[in-house]
Protein backbone atom coordinates (compact mmCIF):
# COMPACT_ATOMS: atom_id res chain seq x y z
CA UNK A 1 0.00 0.00 0.00
CA UNK A 2 1.15 3.61 -0.86
CA UNK A 3 0.89 4.70 2.86
CA UNK A 4 3.49 1.99 4.46
CA UNK A 5 5.36 2.63 1.10
CA UNK A 6 6.20 6.04 2.43
CA UNK A 7 6.49 5.47 5.83
CA UNK A 8 9.25 3.54 5.53
CA UNK A 9 10.84 5.72 3.41
CA UNK A 10 10.40 8.22 5.72
CA UNK A 11 11.56 5.78 8.57
CA UNK A 12 14.63 3.99 6.51
CA UNK A 13 15.43 7.99 6.04
CA UNK A 14 15.67 9.13 9.50
CA UNK A 15 17.17 6.15 10.67
CA UNK A 16 20.09 6.43 8.06
CA UNK A 17 20.54 10.10 8.08
CA UNK A 18 19.96 10.64 12.15
CA UNK A 19 22.99 7.83 12.27
CA UNK A 20 25.10 9.73 10.36
CA UNK A 21 24.38 12.92 11.91
CA UNK A 22 25.32 11.29 15.29
CA UNK A 23 28.85 10.60 13.99
CA UNK A 24 29.15 13.98 12.46
CA UNK A 25 28.60 15.91 15.48
CA UNK A 26 30.91 17.78 17.56
CA UNK A 27 28.42 18.30 20.01
CA UNK A 28 27.79 15.25 23.00
CA UNK A 29 24.20 16.26 23.52
CA UNK A 30 23.23 16.72 20.44
CA UNK A 31 24.64 13.10 18.89
CA UNK A 32 22.87 11.73 21.52
CA UNK A 33 19.64 13.17 20.27
CA UNK A 34 20.57 11.97 16.94
CA UNK A 35 20.78 8.63 18.64
CA UNK A 36 17.31 8.54 19.56
CA UNK A 37 15.62 9.84 16.49
CA UNK A 38 17.69 6.96 14.45
CA UNK A 39 16.53 4.40 17.22
CA UNK A 40 13.14 5.66 16.91
CA UNK A 41 13.28 5.24 12.92
CA UNK A 42 14.64 1.56 13.68
CA UNK A 43 11.51 0.95 15.59
CA UNK A 44 8.81 2.06 13.45
CA UNK A 45 10.65 0.22 10.50
CA UNK A 46 10.58 -3.04 13.30
CA UNK A 47 6.70 -2.57 13.74
CA UNK A 48 6.55 -2.49 9.78
CA UNK A 49 7.75 -5.94 9.87
CA UNK A 50 5.40 -6.80 12.03
CA UNK A 51 7.70 -7.61 14.90
CA UNK A 52 6.20 -5.76 17.36
CA UNK A 53 7.76 -6.66 20.26
CA UNK A 54 11.41 -6.11 19.17
CA UNK A 55 10.32 -2.39 18.00
CA UNK A 56 9.00 -1.56 21.50
CA UNK A 57 11.47 -3.73 23.50
CA UNK A 58 13.94 -1.07 21.22
CA UNK A 59 12.25 1.84 22.54
CA UNK A 60 11.55 0.59 26.10
CA UNK A 61 15.70 -0.80 26.26
CA UNK A 62 17.70 1.95 24.51
CA UNK A 63 15.82 5.08 23.88
CA UNK A 64 13.58 5.10 27.45
CA UNK A 65 17.05 3.33 29.92
CA UNK A 66 20.18 3.21 28.34
CA UNK A 67 20.23 6.91 26.19
CA UNK A 68 18.52 8.88 29.46
CA UNK A 69 21.83 7.18 31.08
CA UNK A 70 23.93 8.64 28.19
CA UNK A 71 22.33 12.08 28.65
CA UNK A 72 22.55 11.69 32.62
CA UNK A 73 26.73 11.34 32.04
CA UNK A 74 26.93 14.38 29.77
CA UNK A 75 25.27 16.78 31.80
CA UNK A 76 26.91 15.21 34.80
CA UNK A 77 30.40 16.10 33.30
CA UNK A 78 28.97 18.95 31.69
CA UNK A 79 30.86 18.08 28.13
CA UNK A 80 30.44 20.59 25.08
CA UNK A 81 31.58 19.78 22.17
CA UNK A 82 34.59 22.73 22.64
CA UNK A 83 36.50 20.32 25.07
CA UNK A 84 36.60 17.27 22.24
CA UNK A 85 39.23 19.69 20.16
CA UNK A 86 42.08 19.53 22.56
CA UNK A 87 41.96 15.54 23.48
CA UNK A 88 43.06 13.00 20.44
CA UNK A 89 42.46 10.43 21.65
CA UNK A 90 45.37 7.55 21.69
CA UNK A 91 45.11 5.59 19.14
CA UNK A 92 46.84 5.55 15.39
CA UNK A 93 45.39 6.64 12.35
CA UNK A 94 46.39 2.94 11.31
CA UNK A 95 44.84 0.85 13.80
CA UNK A 96 41.63 3.11 13.37
CA UNK A 97 41.51 2.24 9.53
CA UNK A 98 42.27 -1.55 10.39
CA UNK A 99 39.54 -1.54 12.80
CA UNK A 100 36.98 0.30 10.27
CA UNK A 101 37.86 -1.89 7.71
CA UNK A 102 37.22 -5.20 9.71
CA UNK A 103 33.89 -3.98 10.55
CA UNK A 104 32.98 -2.91 7.01
CA UNK A 105 33.61 -6.24 5.78
CA UNK A 106 31.70 -7.79 8.98
CA UNK A 107 28.75 -5.68 7.72
CA UNK A 108 29.15 -6.80 4.03
CA UNK A 109 28.99 -10.42 4.69
CA UNK A 110 26.12 -9.71 6.59
CA UNK A 111 24.04 -8.14 4.26
CA UNK A 112 25.35 -10.64 1.54
CA UNK A 113 23.70 -13.41 3.47
CA UNK A 114 20.26 -11.22 3.58
CA UNK A 115 17.20 -12.49 2.03
CA UNK A 116 16.61 -10.41 -0.98
CA UNK A 117 13.37 -10.17 -2.90
CA UNK A 118 15.27 -11.93 -5.93
CA UNK A 119 16.75 -14.92 -3.56
CA UNK A 120 13.58 -14.85 -1.40
CA UNK A 121 11.40 -17.28 -2.86
CA UNK A 122 13.33 -20.08 -2.02
CA UNK A 123 13.70 -18.69 1.40
CA UNK A 124 10.31 -17.44 1.99
CA UNK A 125 8.17 -18.79 5.44
CA UNK A 126 4.99 -18.42 5.37
CA UNK A 127 4.27 -15.86 8.45
CA UNK A 128 1.74 -16.73 11.02
CA UNK A 129 -0.86 -13.86 11.86
CA UNK A 130 0.93 -13.47 15.46
CA UNK A 131 4.14 -13.66 14.26
CA UNK A 132 6.05 -11.13 16.01
CA UNK A 133 4.20 -10.29 18.91
CA UNK A 134 4.85 -11.56 22.50
CA UNK A 135 3.98 -15.09 22.66
CA UNK A 136 5.95 -16.82 19.62
CA UNK A 137 9.13 -14.88 20.06
CA UNK A 138 8.54 -15.91 24.01
CA UNK A 139 8.16 -19.48 23.04
CA UNK A 140 11.52 -19.61 20.66
CA UNK A 141 13.42 -17.75 23.44
CA UNK A 142 12.16 -20.12 26.41
CA UNK A 143 12.85 -23.20 24.09
CA UNK A 144 14.90 -23.27 21.04
CA UNK A 145 16.94 -20.49 21.64
CA UNK A 146 16.85 -21.36 26.18
CA UNK A 147 20.65 -21.46 26.25
CA UNK A 148 22.06 -18.33 24.04
CA UNK A 149 19.23 -16.60 25.94
CA UNK A 150 19.96 -17.26 29.62
CA UNK A 151 23.89 -16.81 28.78
CA UNK A 152 23.34 -13.15 28.03
CA UNK A 153 22.06 -12.78 31.40
CA UNK A 154 24.69 -14.51 32.85
CA UNK A 155 27.07 -12.06 30.75
CA UNK A 156 24.80 -8.65 31.66
CA UNK A 157 24.92 -9.72 35.44
CA UNK A 158 29.20 -10.02 34.95
CA UNK A 159 29.14 -6.93 33.57
CA UNK A 160 27.15 -5.40 36.09
CA UNK A 161 28.88 -6.92 39.04
CA UNK A 162 32.43 -5.81 36.97
CA UNK A 163 31.42 -2.01 36.84
CA UNK A 164 30.62 -2.15 40.35
CA UNK A 165 33.74 -3.26 41.66
CA UNK A 166 35.60 -1.03 38.99
CA UNK A 167 33.73 1.80 40.59
CA UNK A 168 34.43 1.00 44.04
CA UNK A 169 37.82 0.34 43.65
CA UNK A 170 38.99 3.69 43.67
CA UNK A 171 37.34 4.88 46.68
CA UNK A 172 39.57 4.95 49.89
CA UNK A 173 38.29 3.74 53.25
CA UNK A 174 37.85 6.74 54.52
CA UNK A 175 35.02 6.95 51.92
CA UNK A 176 33.21 3.89 53.35
CA UNK A 177 33.38 5.83 56.71
CA UNK A 178 31.16 8.47 55.36
CA UNK A 179 28.25 6.57 54.25
CA UNK B 1 -15.37 -1.03 5.25
CA UNK B 2 -13.14 0.58 2.94
CA UNK B 3 -9.71 2.10 3.30
CA UNK B 4 -10.98 5.60 2.90
CA UNK B 5 -13.45 4.69 5.93
CA UNK B 6 -11.28 3.35 8.19
CA UNK B 7 -8.59 6.40 7.71
CA UNK B 8 -11.49 9.17 8.53
CA UNK B 9 -12.82 7.14 11.83
CA UNK B 10 -9.09 6.56 12.74
CA UNK B 11 -8.69 10.60 12.56
CA UNK B 12 -12.09 11.05 14.05
CA UNK B 13 -11.24 9.38 16.78
CA UNK B 14 -7.87 11.04 17.51
CA UNK B 15 -9.00 14.22 17.23
CA UNK B 16 -11.35 14.02 19.97
CA UNK B 17 -9.12 12.01 21.82
CA UNK B 18 -6.69 14.84 21.45
CA UNK B 19 -9.47 17.15 22.37
CA UNK B 20 -10.29 15.49 25.45
CA UNK B 21 -7.28 15.15 27.13
CA UNK B 22 -6.46 18.72 26.59
CA UNK B 23 -9.87 19.30 28.33
CA UNK B 24 -9.20 17.18 30.91
CA UNK B 25 -5.58 18.88 31.91
CA UNK B 26 -7.56 21.91 31.99
CA UNK B 27 -9.56 20.63 34.48
CA UNK B 28 -7.65 18.88 36.12
CA UNK B 29 -5.63 22.10 37.07
CA UNK B 30 -9.43 22.99 38.23
CA UNK B 31 -9.67 19.87 40.09
CA UNK B 32 -5.84 20.32 42.21
CA UNK B 33 -6.57 24.13 42.92
CA UNK B 34 -9.89 23.34 44.03
CA UNK B 35 -9.16 20.68 46.09
CA UNK B 36 -6.09 22.25 47.94
CA UNK B 37 -7.76 25.06 48.37
CA UNK B 38 -10.32 22.97 50.52
CA UNK B 39 -7.44 20.75 51.77
CA UNK B 40 -6.07 23.95 53.55
CA UNK B 41 -9.21 25.43 54.65
CA UNK B 42 -9.55 28.07 51.65
CA UNK B 43 -11.83 28.39 49.25
CA UNK B 44 -9.58 28.09 45.66
CA UNK B 45 -10.73 29.68 42.86
CA UNK B 46 -14.57 30.96 42.77
CA UNK B 47 -14.37 33.85 40.87
CA UNK B 48 -14.69 33.27 37.24
CA UNK B 49 -17.49 31.44 36.39
CA UNK B 50 -19.37 29.22 38.78
CA UNK B 51 -17.66 27.25 41.02
CA UNK B 52 -14.47 28.76 39.39
CA UNK B 53 -15.44 26.52 36.09
CA UNK B 54 -13.68 29.28 34.09
CA UNK B 55 -10.76 29.55 36.02
CA UNK B 56 -8.69 27.54 33.50
CA UNK B 57 -9.93 29.34 30.53
CA UNK B 58 -8.41 32.43 32.37
CA UNK B 59 -5.27 31.45 33.02
CA UNK B 60 -4.35 29.69 29.56
CA UNK B 61 -5.24 33.33 28.05
CA UNK B 62 -3.10 35.03 30.57
CA UNK B 63 -0.46 32.28 29.53
CA UNK B 64 -0.54 33.27 25.71
CA UNK B 65 -0.59 36.65 26.15
CA UNK B 66 2.64 36.86 28.81
CA UNK B 67 6.07 37.68 27.40
CA UNK B 68 8.26 34.70 26.05
CA UNK B 69 11.33 35.90 27.82
CA UNK B 70 14.25 33.11 26.32
CA UNK B 71 17.39 33.36 28.33
CA UNK B 72 20.84 34.46 26.64
CA UNK B 73 22.43 31.39 27.19
CA UNK B 74 20.68 28.38 26.00
CA UNK B 75 20.97 26.35 23.71
CA UNK B 76 18.24 27.33 21.34
CA UNK B 77 17.61 24.17 19.79
CA UNK B 78 17.02 21.95 22.50
CA UNK B 79 15.50 24.28 24.72
CA UNK B 80 12.85 24.87 22.26
CA UNK B 81 12.52 21.25 21.90
CA UNK B 82 12.10 20.38 25.23
CA UNK B 83 8.17 21.21 26.40
CA UNK B 84 7.18 19.66 22.99
CA UNK B 85 9.34 16.39 23.96
CA UNK B 86 7.45 16.31 27.20
CA UNK B 87 3.91 16.63 25.53
CA UNK B 88 3.98 14.30 22.88
CA UNK B 89 4.94 11.04 24.71
CA UNK B 90 1.76 11.61 27.73
CA UNK B 91 -0.65 11.98 24.69
CA UNK B 92 0.97 9.58 22.71
CA UNK B 93 -0.01 6.85 25.57
CA UNK B 94 -3.77 7.64 25.28
CA UNK B 95 -3.77 5.98 21.87
CA UNK B 96 -3.84 2.25 23.15
CA UNK B 97 -6.43 3.27 26.39
CA UNK B 98 -9.87 1.94 25.59
CA UNK B 99 -12.65 4.44 27.29
CA UNK B 100 -14.96 1.92 25.64
CA UNK B 101 -17.15 -1.10 24.88
CA UNK B 102 -18.23 -1.47 21.14
CA UNK B 103 -20.82 1.45 19.69
CA UNK B 104 -22.74 2.02 16.81
CA UNK B 105 -22.62 5.49 15.25
CA UNK B 106 -23.97 6.34 11.87
CA UNK B 107 -24.30 2.69 10.77
CA UNK B 108 -20.56 2.41 11.67
CA UNK B 109 -19.48 -0.44 14.58
CA UNK B 110 -16.92 1.63 16.50
CA UNK B 111 -14.50 0.51 19.02
CA UNK B 112 -14.07 2.91 21.80
CA UNK B 113 -9.93 2.86 21.25
CA UNK B 114 -7.86 4.50 18.90
CA UNK B 115 -5.57 1.15 17.98
CA UNK B 116 -6.10 -1.46 20.28
CA UNK B 117 -2.31 -3.14 19.84
CA UNK B 118 -0.98 -6.43 20.68
CA UNK B 119 1.53 -5.14 22.77
CA UNK B 120 -0.84 -2.13 24.26
CA UNK B 121 0.73 -2.19 27.89
CA UNK B 122 4.37 -2.23 26.25
CA UNK B 123 3.45 0.35 23.81
CA UNK B 124 2.27 2.52 26.64
CA UNK B 125 5.91 2.25 28.82
CA UNK B 126 7.84 2.64 25.68
CA UNK B 127 6.19 6.01 25.02
CA UNK B 128 5.80 7.11 28.70
CA UNK B 129 9.52 6.56 28.84
CA UNK B 130 10.44 8.93 26.41
CA UNK B 131 8.97 11.54 28.70
CA UNK B 132 11.89 11.61 30.59
CA UNK B 133 13.87 13.74 27.93
CA UNK B 134 11.91 16.54 27.92
CA UNK B 135 13.25 17.67 31.55
CA UNK B 136 16.43 16.38 31.00
CA UNK B 137 16.61 18.46 27.93
CA UNK B 138 14.98 21.12 29.49
CA UNK B 139 17.89 21.25 32.56
CA UNK B 140 20.59 20.74 30.08
CA UNK B 141 20.03 23.82 27.90
CA UNK B 142 18.83 26.40 30.03
CA UNK B 143 21.99 27.19 31.17
CA UNK B 144 21.25 27.27 34.78
CA UNK B 145 22.34 25.67 37.67
CA UNK B 146 18.64 25.21 39.31
CA UNK B 147 17.40 24.03 36.32
CA UNK B 148 20.79 21.25 35.57
CA UNK B 149 20.06 20.11 38.87
CA UNK B 150 16.52 19.60 38.49
CA UNK B 151 17.31 17.71 35.14
CA UNK B 152 19.64 15.38 37.24
CA UNK B 153 17.72 14.65 39.59
CA UNK B 154 15.23 13.74 37.09
CA UNK B 155 17.11 11.17 35.01
CA UNK B 156 18.03 9.70 38.08
CA UNK B 157 14.86 9.46 39.84
CA UNK B 158 12.80 7.78 36.67
CA UNK B 159 15.51 5.61 35.75
CA UNK B 160 15.79 4.12 39.37
CA UNK B 161 11.65 4.27 39.52
CA UNK B 162 11.17 2.69 35.99
CA UNK B 163 12.46 -0.66 36.70
CA UNK B 164 10.02 -0.86 39.42
CA UNK B 165 7.52 0.33 37.40
CA UNK B 166 7.64 -1.93 34.36
CA UNK B 167 7.69 -5.04 37.08
CA UNK B 168 4.52 -3.42 39.18
CA UNK B 169 2.27 -4.81 36.25
CA UNK B 170 4.15 -8.07 35.28
CA UNK B 171 2.04 -9.77 38.07
CA UNK B 172 -1.30 -8.74 36.11
CA UNK B 173 0.34 -9.75 32.90
CA UNK B 174 1.23 -13.30 34.29
CA UNK B 175 -2.24 -13.77 35.24
CA UNK B 176 -3.97 -12.58 32.09
CA UNK B 177 -1.73 -13.82 29.50
CA UNK B 178 -2.25 -10.84 27.34
CA UNK B 179 -0.66 -7.17 26.58
CA UNK B 180 -3.96 -6.12 24.94
CA UNK B 181 -5.35 -3.39 27.20
CA UNK B 182 -8.39 -3.88 25.01
CA UNK B 183 -8.25 -7.78 26.40
CA UNK B 184 -7.54 -6.65 30.16
CA UNK B 185 -10.26 -4.90 30.58
CA UNK B 186 -12.58 -7.82 29.05
CA UNK B 187 -10.76 -10.27 32.09
CA UNK B 188 -12.02 -8.16 34.87
CA UNK B 189 -15.69 -8.27 33.74
CA UNK B 190 -16.72 -8.82 37.25
CA UNK B 191 -16.43 -6.47 40.61
CA UNK B 192 -14.17 -8.80 42.50
CA UNK B 193 -12.13 -9.75 39.07
CA UNK B 194 -10.68 -6.10 39.05
CA UNK B 195 -6.73 -6.73 39.26
CA UNK B 196 -6.34 -4.53 41.81
CA UNK B 197 -7.90 -7.64 44.19
CA UNK B 198 -5.84 -10.17 42.83
CA UNK B 199 -3.13 -8.08 42.75
CA UNK B 200 -2.91 -5.93 45.45
CA UNK B 201 0.98 -4.92 45.94
CA UNK B 202 1.13 -4.69 42.48
CA UNK B 203 -1.25 -1.88 42.07
CA UNK B 204 0.52 -0.22 45.72
CA UNK B 205 3.82 -0.86 43.69
CA UNK B 206 2.19 0.35 40.32
CA UNK B 207 0.71 3.67 42.37
CA UNK B 208 3.81 4.60 43.73
CA UNK B 209 6.19 4.31 41.11
CA UNK B 210 3.73 5.95 38.57
CA UNK B 211 3.80 9.17 41.16
CA UNK B 212 7.44 8.78 41.04
CA UNK B 213 7.58 8.52 37.59
CA UNK B 214 5.09 11.70 36.61
CA UNK B 215 7.31 13.85 39.38
CA UNK B 216 4.81 14.22 41.63
CA UNK B 217 4.82 15.19 45.23
CA UNK B 218 5.90 13.61 47.39
CA UNK B 219 8.10 12.74 44.97
CA UNK B 220 8.70 15.96 42.89
CA UNK B 221 12.09 17.06 43.62
CA UNK B 222 13.50 17.85 40.28
CA UNK B 223 11.21 20.84 40.89
CA UNK B 224 11.24 21.57 44.63
CA UNK B 225 10.78 24.86 45.33
CA UNK B 226 12.11 25.16 48.61
CA UNK B 227 15.70 24.29 46.93
CA UNK B 228 15.47 24.68 42.83
CA UNK B 229 13.24 27.52 42.31
CA UNK B 230 11.64 25.21 40.40
CA UNK B 231 13.58 22.71 38.86
CA UNK B 232 14.06 21.86 35.46
CA UNK B 233 11.09 25.06 34.06
CA UNK B 234 12.89 27.42 36.06
CA UNK B 235 13.81 29.74 32.52
CA UNK B 236 10.79 29.08 30.67
CA UNK B 237 7.94 31.95 30.56
CA UNK B 238 4.63 32.19 29.18
CA UNK B 239 3.65 29.41 26.20
CA UNK B 240 6.31 27.26 26.63
CA UNK B 241 5.71 26.66 30.61
CA UNK B 242 2.21 26.32 29.81
CA UNK B 243 3.31 23.59 27.73
CA UNK B 244 5.47 21.85 30.49
CA UNK B 245 2.39 22.13 32.90
CA UNK B 246 -0.10 20.97 30.12
CA UNK B 247 2.48 18.19 29.99
CA UNK B 248 2.67 16.99 33.63
CA UNK B 249 -1.23 16.52 34.09
CA UNK B 250 -1.51 14.93 30.58
CA UNK B 251 1.03 12.52 32.33
CA UNK B 252 -0.89 12.31 35.13
CA UNK B 253 -4.48 11.46 33.32
CA UNK B 254 -2.15 8.82 31.15
CA UNK B 255 -1.21 7.14 34.03
CA UNK B 256 -4.65 7.61 35.70
CA UNK B 257 -6.35 5.98 32.46
CA UNK B 258 -3.47 3.33 32.40
CA UNK B 259 -4.34 2.77 36.00
CA UNK B 260 -7.90 2.81 35.58
CA UNK B 261 -7.60 0.22 32.49
CA UNK B 262 -5.49 -2.30 33.77
CA UNK B 263 -6.31 -2.37 37.88
CA UNK B 264 -9.34 -0.80 37.80
CA UNK B 265 -11.39 -2.69 35.35
CA UNK B 266 -11.59 -0.23 33.11
CA UNK B 267 -14.63 1.23 31.50
CA UNK B 268 -16.86 -1.37 33.30
CA UNK B 269 -19.37 -1.43 35.82
CA UNK B 270 -23.59 -0.97 36.50
CA UNK B 271 -26.11 1.45 34.87
CA UNK B 272 -24.20 4.54 34.13
CA UNK B 273 -23.01 4.06 30.43
CA UNK B 274 -19.46 2.80 29.89
CA UNK B 275 -17.14 6.72 29.28
CA UNK B 276 -18.99 7.51 32.26
CA UNK B 277 -17.50 4.84 34.39
CA UNK B 278 -14.48 5.69 32.92
CA UNK B 279 -14.15 9.07 33.60
CA UNK B 280 -15.36 7.80 37.63
CA UNK B 281 -12.60 6.12 38.04
CA UNK B 282 -10.27 8.18 36.29
CA UNK B 283 -11.35 11.24 37.89
CA UNK B 284 -10.93 9.49 41.46
CA UNK B 285 -7.18 8.46 40.60
CA UNK B 286 -6.46 12.28 39.63
CA UNK B 287 -8.45 13.32 43.28
CA UNK B 288 -5.92 10.46 44.82
CA UNK B 289 -2.85 11.82 42.96
CA UNK B 290 -3.94 15.92 44.59
CA UNK B 291 -4.52 14.55 48.09
CA UNK B 292 -1.19 12.84 48.32
CA UNK B 293 0.22 15.98 47.24
CA UNK B 294 -1.88 18.13 49.77
CA UNK B 295 -0.88 15.85 52.41
CA UNK B 296 2.44 14.55 52.24
CA UNK B 297 6.17 16.20 52.37
CA UNK B 298 8.71 15.87 50.13
CA UNK B 299 11.20 12.72 50.52
CA UNK B 300 14.69 13.98 50.69
CA UNK B 301 17.05 12.64 47.81
CA UNK B 302 18.68 9.78 49.48
CA UNK B 303 15.80 8.21 50.88
CA UNK B 304 13.98 8.73 47.48
CA UNK B 305 16.56 6.43 45.92
CA UNK B 306 16.79 4.02 48.75
CA UNK B 307 13.43 3.88 48.86
CA UNK B 308 13.33 3.04 45.18
CA UNK B 309 16.09 0.74 44.99
CA UNK B 310 15.84 -1.20 48.77
CA UNK B 311 12.07 -1.27 48.82
CA UNK B 312 9.92 -1.13 45.99
CA UNK B 313 12.77 -3.01 44.07
CA UNK B 314 12.72 -6.27 45.68
CA UNK B 315 9.20 -6.19 46.44
CA UNK B 316 8.10 -5.68 43.14
CA UNK B 317 10.45 -8.86 42.55
CA UNK B 318 8.61 -10.97 44.89
CA UNK B 319 5.29 -9.88 43.99
CA UNK B 320 6.11 -11.17 40.05
CA UNK B 321 7.61 -14.32 41.89
CA UNK B 322 4.84 -15.17 44.20
CA UNK B 323 2.34 -14.38 41.59
CA UNK B 324 3.78 -16.76 39.41
CA UNK B 325 4.24 -19.31 41.61
CA UNK B 326 0.50 -19.47 42.48
CA UNK B 327 -1.10 -18.75 39.09
CA UNK B 328 0.98 -20.86 36.41
CA UNK B 329 2.21 -23.35 38.51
Amino acid sequence: MLLELVIFYVAAVFAIGAALLMILQRNPVASVLYLIVSLLAQATLYIQLSAMFVGAILVIVYAGAILVLFLFVIMLLNLRGEQFEEKRPRLGRATKMVISLALLVELLMIVKQTAFPERMDRLMVEATPDFGSVKPVAELLYTQYLYPFELTSILLLVAIVGAVIMAKRGRTDHDEEDK
Amino acid sequence: MSYTEIMLISSIKVIVVVLAVLTGCAYSTWLERKLVGHFQHRIGPNVAGPFGLLQPIADAIKLVFKEDIVPNNVERITYALAPIVVFIPALLSFAVVPFGDKVTMFGYQIDMVISDLDIGVLFVFAVTSLGVYGIVLAGWSSGSKYSLLGGVRSSAQMISYEVAYGLSIIGVLVIAGTLSMKELVAQQSSFFDWFIFRQPVGFVLYVICAIAETNRAPFDLPEAESELVAGYHTEYSSMRFAMFFIGEYANMLAVSCVATTIFLGGWQGPLLPPIIWFAIKVALFMSFYIWLRATLPRLRYDQLMNFGWKVLFPLALLNVMVTALIYRL
